[in-house]
């Protein structure tokens, strides 16, 4: 694009929210003209940023200059009226209001002080010519199917005299058609001069339509790209942390473990509609199956399926050879399937009751209110596990919420290790404990496989995923897209699939 | 096919519409006089006052509100207007303090719920209280009025007398008037198209631009002013003010607006569904009257009766219209 005078200015934008740091001092900037897309994993910050520069939120410290002069919208009314308007994932109308109303509102064409609804329908039916789009505007919105709400919306956005235009994630409700109707809507406006920010997290997409890339990750601004001169595989790199020399240079040490196993769950064209699309998979005893994915790409949502929070609405599953279905978490348990939840503080353990109690629980819920465990059951219960996964903890009876982030993850996998599942998985155990912890969760998994125990392993540290595992299923875009095992899992294996 | 489809929306009105007409049929093959022009007439009349609150409550309603606090207000606003009056002060005057009693009161009810982002029942609830304990403070009692506005004028001169010889009373006027004004205020102003945007998706009509805060209030004076309206009608058709009047009149308001197809969940609704609802109430409570020997609990029974039907009519609806886009 040259060396133009930038649209949009944003410089050194610091956003803090309370306990979270989710932007220090990114620098962020796009020129008239050029489609500019925004990378990051989920939380790596483009939202906070878009929402900064739209008049959602405050920045704490940093300037935006916009078409020369210094903004700092305090809401998206004011945002709009210095000529920037957004699109957002979820498409943001009034779905009980005409398509009409919803172009114009907060902007209809008065007459003598009323609303002049001839004009308000001619002015509709201009901001959507525009977008080469022919429909009945005196429908309601929710008549119309979620891809042309999408371009009504843009036509909203353009409505305005807008000369920057945000987009994020506008194309995760639409399919391949959609998209490219979309795109080439997009390239028209780019060639009027319009400057158009596209955040989305597929990478396909991301190629398509841009011509420079700003990576975020974890709040910082990790550089910005030429679209054509940066490869995939770095983009990926660069996404999860990594910059191209340490990618190559990261090898994994472990050695490689027999799975002789007979098989325990097999699932063809398991799917779950608008979630994950149709993927085959198979698990055998005693062996550890990594989910390997950037976040968002539907690694926790196949665990929810396999665990039925999600159940699959398509496909065939087995267990043990048995057709089977698992439509609810207590089919599940019932099958010897057990899950901990990504974050175990939502999810996983009650903080205020004691590691015994914590233990015991699920075990109580799968046999019913009227079965009783004695005390000195309990603390049997509690004390093998306590020994068995190393817990550090004084006795039993301390309550969970004392204890540290690793010691509570064992706590929570002796909660489900009491119910002797067959298949166990492991929704990001080691996140937020330190690394004496996290090598202490791998050494468990280690020999609970040994005792012939499936895991399915997830953690969006890929390192971890590929030091672990005795085979890595690789997503991406909520699609399975291959499958890496044995000697042939490596970081840049993964990341190169993820990659293509 | 596509022409049921555009109706979807108007189905709860249609519905009312034909409850209405349904009664007013009963009515017309069980009693000989029902069909005259006068019983029409006073529907109108003698539910101005809940018509008016209703009016008020359906834009609360619209926006995903609720307003607990109208009965209190008009007994407030029948008590001051009585005092006043009894102190000397002319009616214009008094008249005017108490509606702007009411947009007052309105309006800190809807800074609160915006800026302490506190739940419309809680506060409106708490305004139900304090307006009610407010008209006991003024007067404990009921208290009649003597001036010979409220005496002779209103019911002398201000009717509109028809060629055949029947009156439109004053507070049917009055209720047609506010009628008209909340038809304009919300089909062809900016504002109450933002209140059915709030009412349809807060988040979305936020992103739109829509000063939120800035209409919630005006939604809350609004339904104070009509709730004080409510009570100068209430006053002048009763000739007399008392702070324990309207107890649960809010119930009834709200009432009216669920059967006139306003969603309670906001966003969708008309005040026309709205003037139907108070005409089919008004109407169960004619046919009890003309009956002579029916308790007058009675119209309670029915109200609870077509209010469930109501709320399941919508819920089918909603269903259905979400099956269509679904299938689209």
């Amino acid at each position: 694009m040259g060396k133009t005078v930038e649209l949009l200015e944003a410089k050194g934008i610091v956003k803090t929210f309370p306990g979270v740091k989710a932007l220090s001092g990114v620098d962020f900037s796009v020129s008239a003209g050029e489609v500019h897309a925004l990378m990051g994993e989920n939380g790596a910050g483009k939202s906070t940023l878009v929402k900064i520069i739209t008049g959602v939120y405050r920045k704490d410290a940093g300037e935006i200059i916009f078409n020369g002069k210094s903004i700092s919208p305090g809401s998206t009314l004011e945002a709009e009226q210095c000529g920037i308007s957004t699109v957002y994932q979820e498409v943001n109308l009034v779905p009980e209001l005409s398509v009409a109303e919803n172009i114009c509102l907060g902007r209809q064409p008065k007459k003598l002080g009323f609303i002049s609804w001839g004009g308000v329908r001619k002015r509709a039916v201009e901001a959507l010519k525009r977008l080469e789009l022919d429909i009945d505007v005196s429908k309601n919105l929710s008549y119309y199917s979620i891809a042309i709400q999408q371009l009504i919306a843009i036509a909203r956005a353009l409505d305005i005299d807008s000369k920057l235009l945000i987009l994020d994630e506008p194309t995760s409700s639409l399919d391949e058609k959609e998209v490219a109707e979309l795109f080439k809507m997009l390239k028209k406006l780019r060639g009027q001069g319009l400057g158009i920010v596209f955040i989305t997290h597929f990478l396909d997409q991301v190629y398509q339509i841009s011509d420079r890339i700003t990576i975020l990750r974890d709040g910082g601004k990790v550089g910005t790209f030429e679209a054509a001169r940066l490869p995939r595989l770095e983009m990926v790199g660069r996404m999860i942390g990594k910059d191209p020399e340490q990618v190559k240079s990261m090898e994994k040490k472990r050695e490689i473990r027999k799975v002789a196993g007979k098989e325990f769950l097999k699932a063809e064209g398991i799917g779950r509609k608008g979630m994950l699309f149709p993927m085959a998979l198979e698990i055998r005893e005693g062996e550890i199956i990594g989910l390997a994915g950037l976040l968002g790409s539907g690694r926790s949502e196949t665990a929810r399926m396999l665990f039925g929070v999600d159940p699959s609405d398509s496909g065939k599953l087995s267990i043990g050879g048995a057709d089977t279905d698992i439509s609810s978490p207590k089919k599940a348990v019932k099958n010897g399937i057990a899950m901990t939840a990504e974050d175990r503080k939502v999810t996983g353990i009650i903080s205020d009751l004691t590691i015994r109690e914590n233990i015991v629980l699920a075990l109580q819920a799968r046999a019913g209110a009227f079965r009783t465990y004695t005390l000195k059951e309990q603390y049997a219960l509690a004390d093998k596990f306590i020994k068995a996964l190393g817990i550090k903890t004084p006795d039993a009876d301390q309550l969970i919420k004392n204890l540290s982030g690793g010691n509570q993850q064992k706590a929570l996998l002796a909660r489900w290790l009491a119910m002797e599942p067959r298949l166990f998985m492991l929704d990001e155990p080691t996140r937020g404990i330190d690394v004496g912890a996290k090598a202490e969760i791998e050494k468990v998994m280690d020999e609970l496989c040994e005792k012939g125990m499936a895991l399915l392993f997830i953690s969006s540290e890929m390192e971890e995923v590929s030091r672990n595992c005795d085979r890595v299923m690789v997503l991406r875009d909520r699609r399975k897209i291959g499958e890496i095992s044995g000697e042939d899992i490596s970081l840049q294996a993964i990341m190169k699939m993820i990659a293509e | 096919m596509k022409f049921l489809k555009i109706q979807t929306r108007y189905i709860p009105l249609m519905a009312t519409a034909a409850v209405f007409a349904l009664l007013y049929i009963i009515g017309l093959s069980s009693f000989s006089n029902f069909g005259s022009l006068g019983v029409f007439v006073n529907l109108f009349g003698d539910n101005a006052f809940l018509g008016i609150a209703a009016i008020g409550a359906t834009f609360v309603i619209l926006s995903g509100g609720i307003d607990l606090s109208v009965g209190s207000v008009i007994a407030f606003t029948s008590i001051l207007i009585a005092s006043l009056l009894d102190k000397g002060f002319d009616p214009g005057t008094a008249i005017s303090i108490s509606l702007l009693f009411g947009i007052c009161f309105g309006a800190s009810m809807g800074c609160l719920i915006h800026f302490f982002e506190l739940p419309p029942f809680l506060v409106t609830l708490a305004g139900m209280f304090f307006a009610r304990g407010l008209g006991f403070l003024i007067h404990p009692q009921s208290l009649g009025i003597k001036h010979p506005f409220f005496l002779n004028t209103v019911g002398d001169s201000l009717p509109v007398k028809l060629s055949n010889g029947v009156e439109i009373p004053f507070t049917a006027s009055c209720f047609i008037a506010a009628l008209i004004l909340a038809l304009i205020i919300a089909h062809m102003t900016g504002f109450g198209r933002n209140v059915y945007a709030i009412g349809g998706n807060e988040q979305a009509a936020k992103l739109m631009g829509v000063r939120i805060g800035a209409t919630k209030i005006m939604i809350y004076t609004l339904a104070g002013f009509f709730s004080a309206l409510a009570g100068v009608v209430f006053t002048l058709y009763m000739q007399s003010g008392n702070p324990s009047s309207c107890v649960g009149l809010e119930l009834d308001a709200i009432a009216a607006v669920v059967i006139g197809g306003t969603l309670l969940s906001g966003g969708v609704g008309y005040l026309a569904g709205t003037l139907l609802g108070v005409l089919v109430l008004g109407l169960i409570q004619t046919l009890i009257t003309f009956h002579g020997d029916l308790n007058t609990w009675w119209t309670k029974i029915v109200i609870g009766v077509l209010v469930l039907v109501f709320i399941l009519l919508q819920n089918l609806v909603t269903k259905m219209t979400k099956k269509r886009i679904k299938s689209t």
